[in-house]
């Protein structure tokens, strides 16, 4: 799957020009795991939707395998079939009377037989975690939250996409949750060689999944690196009203209290332990 | 996509008729529309109509605003106007082909309604332009406070078409979210003849309900949280004050209206 977008520019309202994207060239190779990181009304969610052919772009040129999304009379069926979306509180998309039917949704727009819809019904909800034969006969309204998400997730995976965007798939879950849901992307990724997009505001999560970190400000896309070059980078990230990953934020504090060696492009908590330790040894 | 319906096309103002007592306003319309059917000659429409525009000028209202009112009653008027001419029977005869006929009294009628409806709409779209909703539904409360004594309950009436007014914007934008999600696997809400349509709405129709009736849950406990226990006794923040404009207001249309409809 190769994505690329080429002077991307959109404005919301034309009369207004609340400009939401400005200039945006980016391209996305082949399995990587991008974290999109910005706050509040930079244009993430804009610029995955964009991906998805959802909205247009005012102007510039998005190109998916080879096809320009951006033309007119493109079949965006088949694009949204490559490029799987995941809104915020996706559970609130659920309407079905049974699990099944719910996830069944998807690959029945595809036009797919009953045969395969079944099959694919049975891998993505084996994939989220849920077992099968318990759970596709029940009503999606008297799952618990937790596994409300996981369904509308599965019934995305169900279209069998090249590459999955969550916009803030871990908001409102409990740490359980959240873990669960961490380990879903990690093997979809790692295992499964999906492309992920992942829009998240927990720094932590982003820099123990992400290869490759995009930061957005007011539409413009301002870092894009891995998590190590994006979290070194202390002083843009403050800038940008950014958080980093709090272990990496007390590797920074140290280094700026007089340990000057100490690495800082460190995001998990052994890592960082380990680094202190073998610092605090050389000073001895 | 669904952002783009407009609803309430209330206009920001500051002219006379913006800050009329939204009451007293709606009491002048209820007075002038009752003339209007009274009305008997095209000169008092004449009248009327002078009277509308006077209107729309000191409440600097764009008259392509108004105008563009008009639109959607435009088939209304159409097939007032065309069966009336030919089913009104009467006068000298224009024109006739078999039993077909158009006649005097026909056309006569068919305008004469006609202009009617015109000014009807064109009227009572001043009121919806030139007062914000919160202002209509408090000056339907005070209106309909007389019938409380009938049991009618009226601020709970206004309160509840206060909350659907603020929670329209809410609803699109939830709509227009919820569309985007079953887009993104596959569905399609724009081609297929009506039962085919109809039949794709409902992966949009099942969550937008359910989440607005969790909304209402919500905002129920909100309210109640904060000793909402209905309109007994509730006072305001903004109190409404008949002025004197309001009654220079009431003066003038009050003699408009026994001009045409006496004339």
């Amino acid at each position: 799957m190769f994505i690329e977008l080429k002077n991307i520019f959109h404005e919301y309202n034309q009369d207004q020009l609340v400009k939401a994207l400005v200039d945006i060239n980016l391209s996305i190779t082949g399995s990587e795991f991008i974290g999109l990181v910005g706050h509040t009304g930079s244009g993430k969610s804009t610029l995955v939707q964009l991906l998805n052919g959802l909205i247009k772009p005012t102007r510039g040129q998005i190109i998916i395998d080879g096809i320009d999304i951006t033309a007119e009379k493109v079949n965006l069926n088949r694009i949204r079939q490559k490029i799987g979306l995941v809104f915020q509180y996706p559970e609130h998309q659920l309407f079905e009377e049974t699990v099944y039917e719910d996830v069944a949704f998807g690959p029945r727009n595809l036009d797919l037989n009953e045969v395969e819809v079944k099959k694919r019904v049975e891998e993505s909800l084996a994939l989220v975690g849920l077992e099968y034969e318990k759970i596709k006969d029940r009503s999606p309204f008297n799952l618990s939250g937790g596994q409300q998400r996981k369904v509308a997730i599965a019934g995305v995976l169900a279209m069998k996409p090249g590459v999955l965007i969550l916009d803030e798939p871990s908001a409102g879950l409990d740490p359980r949750g959240r873990d669960q849901l961490i380990d879903l992307l990690y093997n979809l990724h790692f295992e499964y060689e999906m492309t992920i997009i992942l829009i998240s505001h927990r720094m932590e999560e982003i820099a123990r999944l992400a290869t490759r970190v995009l930061v957005l400000d007011h539409g413009k896309l301002v870092l894009d690196g891995s998590p190590q070059e994006v979290f070194s980078n202390r002083k843009k990230m403050q800038e940008l009203g950014l958080d980093l990953p709090q272990i990496t934020d007390i590797l920074h504090r140290l280094r700026e209290r007089g340990f000057d060696n100490i690495r800082t492009d460190i995001f998990t908590i052994s890592e960082a332990s380990r680094e202190i330790v073998t610092e605090l040894r050389r000073r001895d | 996509m669904l952002k783009d319906i407009t609803i309430g096309q209330y206009i920001p103002g500051n002219s006379i008729v913006h800050r009329l007592d939204p009451r007293v306003k709606m009491i002048n319309i209820i007075i002038l529309i009752i003339s209007l059917f009274l009305i008997g000659r095209f000169t008092g429409f004449a009248i009327f109509l002078a009277f509308v525009i006077f209107t729309i000028l000191i409440s600097d209202l764009p008259v392509k605003r108004v105008l563009n009112g008009l639109k959607p009653i435009f088939f209304l008027i159409l097939i007032t106007l065309v069966l009336h001419i030919f089913l009104t029977k009467g006068g000298t005869v224009f024109w006739q082909w078999r039993f077909i006929s158009i006649e005097e009294e026909g056309i006569y009628t068919g305008l004469f309604m006609v202009s009617r409806i015109l000014l009807l709409i064109m009227f009572t779209s001043i009121l919806t332009l030139t007062t914000s909703p919160l202002q209509l539904t408090d000056g339907i409360e005070y209106l309909l406070s007389p019938l409380k004594r009938f049991g009618v309950p009226a601020s709970e009436l206004s309160m509840m078409m206060t909350i659907a007014l603020r929670f329209i914007p809410t609803l699109l934008e939830e709509a227009d979210k919820i569309m985007k999600a079953q887009m993104a696997r596959g569905a399609d809400f724009e081609s297929g003849n009506i039962i085919q349509r109809a039949r794709n709405l409902i992966p949009l129709l099942v969550p937008l309900f359910i989440s607005a009736f969790r909304r209402a849950d919500d905002l129920a406990l909100a309210m109640e949280s904060r000793c909402y226990q209905g309109g007994e006794g509730r006072t305001r923040l903004h109190e409404l004050k008949v002025q004197k404009h309001d009654i220079v207001s009431l003066v003038i249309s009050s003699v408009i209206a026994i001009i045409v409809s006496f004339y």
